[in-house]
């Protein structure tokens, strides 16, 4: 069942919420006041490590016609776009590092080390998703327009592939994050602005062209006769972190804890309750720093969804008080080890490939709801922005 | 030099096609951390005390800094304190180089500057700073007027005492007179080096006002007194604000006022204000009805936008924006600028019309 309100599911009264609501306000307040040096220095010894490894990957694999260089070259590459990725490239651009003032490392200047063009992620993810977390019909991240991931979500037989897609989408992660701000099918449809087409295509073959040029023409060149190796080795990188980061982020959303929401939640929803949306529709996963710092925080998904905008190095600091809170008021707060998170959410995808009819649910919320459109809605449609979410900038002037 | 500068461009830019997303400044600046151009860096080579609380901070600008300041212009200091980058500007006190080496700014700690505080008893050389490119019209024309008088107080000697070192580095000054107020002697910066040149050069007098023991000068009857002349000579005045208020009426009331050059070490958003009007953001489609006087800056925070923001006196350039549509004025200038896609800074700008901002 879609949550239509989140105050009658938690069987809290509006005063517990709003007092919720200012627990977790001060929470940011502390965290805001106490942003420092160490914190500063956190994101720039991070962005030195992963410029480190870059650089001495690609230096490594000139020799990468011998096996050994071509493993190491290839580790160091797969895990500094890791890096950039996650713990650098999405937590610059949701606005994380803003406070220091410091214009190169700022939302509104960061670009990364994959093919979507940074203003369209910031548009798809920073508002559309990260406002309307797991609101069915207006969340376009409940399986991306592809996968089926909510029982609410109609079955069309196409969804028997979903295996498939799911393998497809693993692989070429990048390339699925790089159409997911076109709206596919807003354009098949021909409903999509032509003007904001035309120009979000040329934005992403600029980007396009930039990445598939530098991996797979430009060094390849550079090393000569390693170029062959040089390919298989870069292709190889980008394969480890599209499949790594679509491992991170499948288990975001899609483990069962993490639940659903129909579009009655979010007609006059508080803030307070907009905080309580977040921690029911996003699910935690387990591990050590490492492991933390490589998922670019987002094991503290909870905490991030609540306060997407302070610094990850200080969410798992943030989850100490957040988890109390949830049992305090008796909430809800999903986590558990990676494979077990992902293993929930592989299910979930194989399972909704059938009709509902031949699968039974497995999530705490129990039987689903009325069936939602497909297709999504438009900036004009939707609510005006929260401002902790991190900028992008307008279409208009895309 | 024109050639050399465009095939360095183009150098960055083939090699920005290995290193795309970033630019090859990205890697080189973790290599030696003033081997970028994306933003203006400098290290603080030398912290040099010049009185109990006043320093002299030696900075080597890293690539894209030009050595062109004119005497008597000011600089944008960003320095960190607390993981958060801050901005001022200070007069740079050394006099401008035809190629290489360092800049110098001479920073008094005001007790109620925490910055200024944190830059005189603070850093230690090897700190990286940011820097924003030399501005300012107080500065000493080419070729000098025959006769000058500068009237200083304070930590207003340093855009003087650049212009002081320009002359006696080409080897003559004019006819200068100075007349230096400061606190105590103690207190007073420079005063030996002040000193020496006055011995060495026959057309250079000064005078040191201690204005603890003395009195504050009065004008015009101590001008008189320490430079009948006054009035045939080019001005140049530079101290604290109520200085600079007798200075200025003195010289109004004299019909003198063209003579008079004056720098005040606060921002001086004068001009007319605009027209105000109604200021949108495109990006969460807020508006807000700003007035003339009111910079966009402070109009978007008073509408709840988080509006990045630097020095607030259009120096740094971190408040930069771009204006969607409409226009707006530069409270400094007057100049007007127009979208759509300029680039405006928030701080030192007012809306002039209805206006669209890309935030």
């Amino acid at each position: 069942m879609a949550i239509a309100d989140v105050k009658e599911y938690t069987h809290l009264s509006s005063e517990e919420v709003e007092e919720l609501g200012r627990e977790l306000d001060q929470i940011r307040q502390d965290i805001e006041e106490s942003r420092c040096d160490a914190d500063a220095a956190y994101i720039n010894r991070l962005i030195k490590v992963q410029r480190g490894l870059a650089a001495a990957g690609r230096v490594t694999l000139f020799a990468s016609r011998w096996r050994p260089a071509w493993v190491a070259g290839t580790a160091m590459l797969g895990v500094a776009k890791i890096l950039e990725n996650m713990e650098i490239g999405h937590n610059v651009m949701h606005g994380q590092w803003d406070w220091m003032n410091d214009p190169e490392i700022h939302s509104s200047t960061w670009e990364w080390d994959t093919a979507q063009p940074a203003e369209q992620w910031k548009h798809s993810h920073n508002y559309v998703h990260h406002q309307f977390t797991n609101v069915l019909g207006h969340d376009n991240d409940i399986g991306y327009g592809i996968l089926r991931m909510a029982r609410e979500q109609k079955w069309h037989p196409a969804n028997l592939g979903q295996p498939v897609y799911n393998a497809l989408l693993a692989t070429l992660f990048q390339w699925g994050v790089a159409l997911h701000d076109l709206d596919i099918e807003a354009i098949r449809k021909m409903e999509k602005d032509p003007e904001v087409m035309k120009k979000q295509l040329a934005q992403i073959g600029r980007k396009v062209r930039r990445q598939v040029g530098k991996d797979y023409v430009i060094f390849p060149l550079l090393t000569g006769p390693a170029w062959r190796s040089t390919m298989s080795a870069n292709m190889t990188a980008n394969l480890m972190r599209n499949l790594w980061s679509y491992m991170i982020i499948f288990c975001g959303h899609f483990p069962d804890g993490a639940l659903h929401f129909s579009e009655e939640e979010i007609e006059d929803e508080t803030r307070a309750e907009w905080y309580l949306r977040q921690m029911l529709g996003s699910a935690n996963f387990t591990g050590g720093p490492l492991l933390h710092v490589m998922s670019g925080n987002l094991g503290y998904q909870i905490e991030h969804h609540l306060f997407p905008d302070l610094p990850s190095n200080r969410y798992a600091e943030i989850s100490d008080r957040v988890r109390p809170l949830c049992e305090k008021y008796g909430i809800p707060y999903t986590t558990g080890p990676l494979h077990r998170q992902y293993g929930q959410a592989l299910r979930t995808i194989m399972k909704l490939s059938l009709p509902n009819r031949m699968t039974k649910a497995d999530r705490p919320d129990g039987p689903h709801g009325p069936e939602v459109q497909r297709g999504r809605l438009s900036d004009a449609e939707r609510q005006q922005k929260r401002r902790e979410l991190g900028g992008w900038s307008s279409r208009a002037s895309a | 030099m024109v050639a050399e500068r465009i095939s360095w461009e183009s150098v960055r830019r083939v090699g920005s096609r290995i290193t795309t997303p970033l630019s090859p400044d990205d890697y080189l600046r973790l290599v030696n951390p003033l081997w970028t151009s994306r933003e203006l860096r400098g290290r603080i080579e030398e912290v040099v005390r010049e009185t109990d609380d006043a320093a002299t901070i030696v900075i080597r600008p890293g690539w894209g800094w030009h050595y062109d300041h004119k005497p008597g212009q000011y600089v944008g200091i960003g320095i960190q304190v607390d993981g958060k980058f801050h901005w001022r500007s200070y007069s740079v006190s050394s006099p401008p180089r035809r190629s290489g080496g360092t800049i110098a700014i001479t920073v008094r700690a005001m007790p109620e500057g925490f910055l200024s505080e944190h830059l005189v008893s603070g850093l230690e050389p090897g700190t990286i700073l940011r820097l924003a490119k030399p501005q300012g019209d107080f500065v000493l024309p080419d070729p000098p007027p025959a006769r000058m008088l500068f009237l200083v107080g304070g930590s207003g000697i340093t855009p003087v005492m650049a212009m002081l070192r320009t002359l006696h580095r080409r080897g003559s000054l004019p006819d200068v007179r100075l007349v230096y107020s400061s606190t105590t002697e103690e207190r007073m910066i420079f005063r030996d080096e002040l000193r020496s040149l006055a011995e060495e050069h026959d057309g250079f007098s000064l005078h040191e006002q201690y204005t603890d023991s003395d009195g504050v000068l009065s004008f015009p009857d101590d001008l008189e007194q320490l430079c009948p002349d006054w009035r045939e000579r080019e001005t140049y005045a530079c101290g604290p604000a109520p200085m600079l208020d007798a200075c200025e009426e003195a010289f109004e009331a004299a019909g003198l006022e063209e003579r008079l050059h004056l720098e005040r070490f606060s921002l001086d958003l004068g001009g007319d204000g605009a027209e105000g009007g109604t200021l949108t953001f495109s990006n969460t489609n807020k508006s807000y009805d700003a007035d003339g006087a009111e910079t966009v800056l402070e109009a978007g925070e008073a509408a709840g936008v988080g509006m990045p923001y630097g020095c607030r006196m259009g120096i740094c350039h971190t408040c930069t924006l771009t204006l969607v549509e409409g226009t707006v004025r530069d409270l400094r200038s007057g100049e007007e600028l127009s979208g759509p896609n300029e680039r405006i800074q928030t701080c030192v700008t007012a809306l002039a019309g209805d206006c669209t901002l890309d935030i």
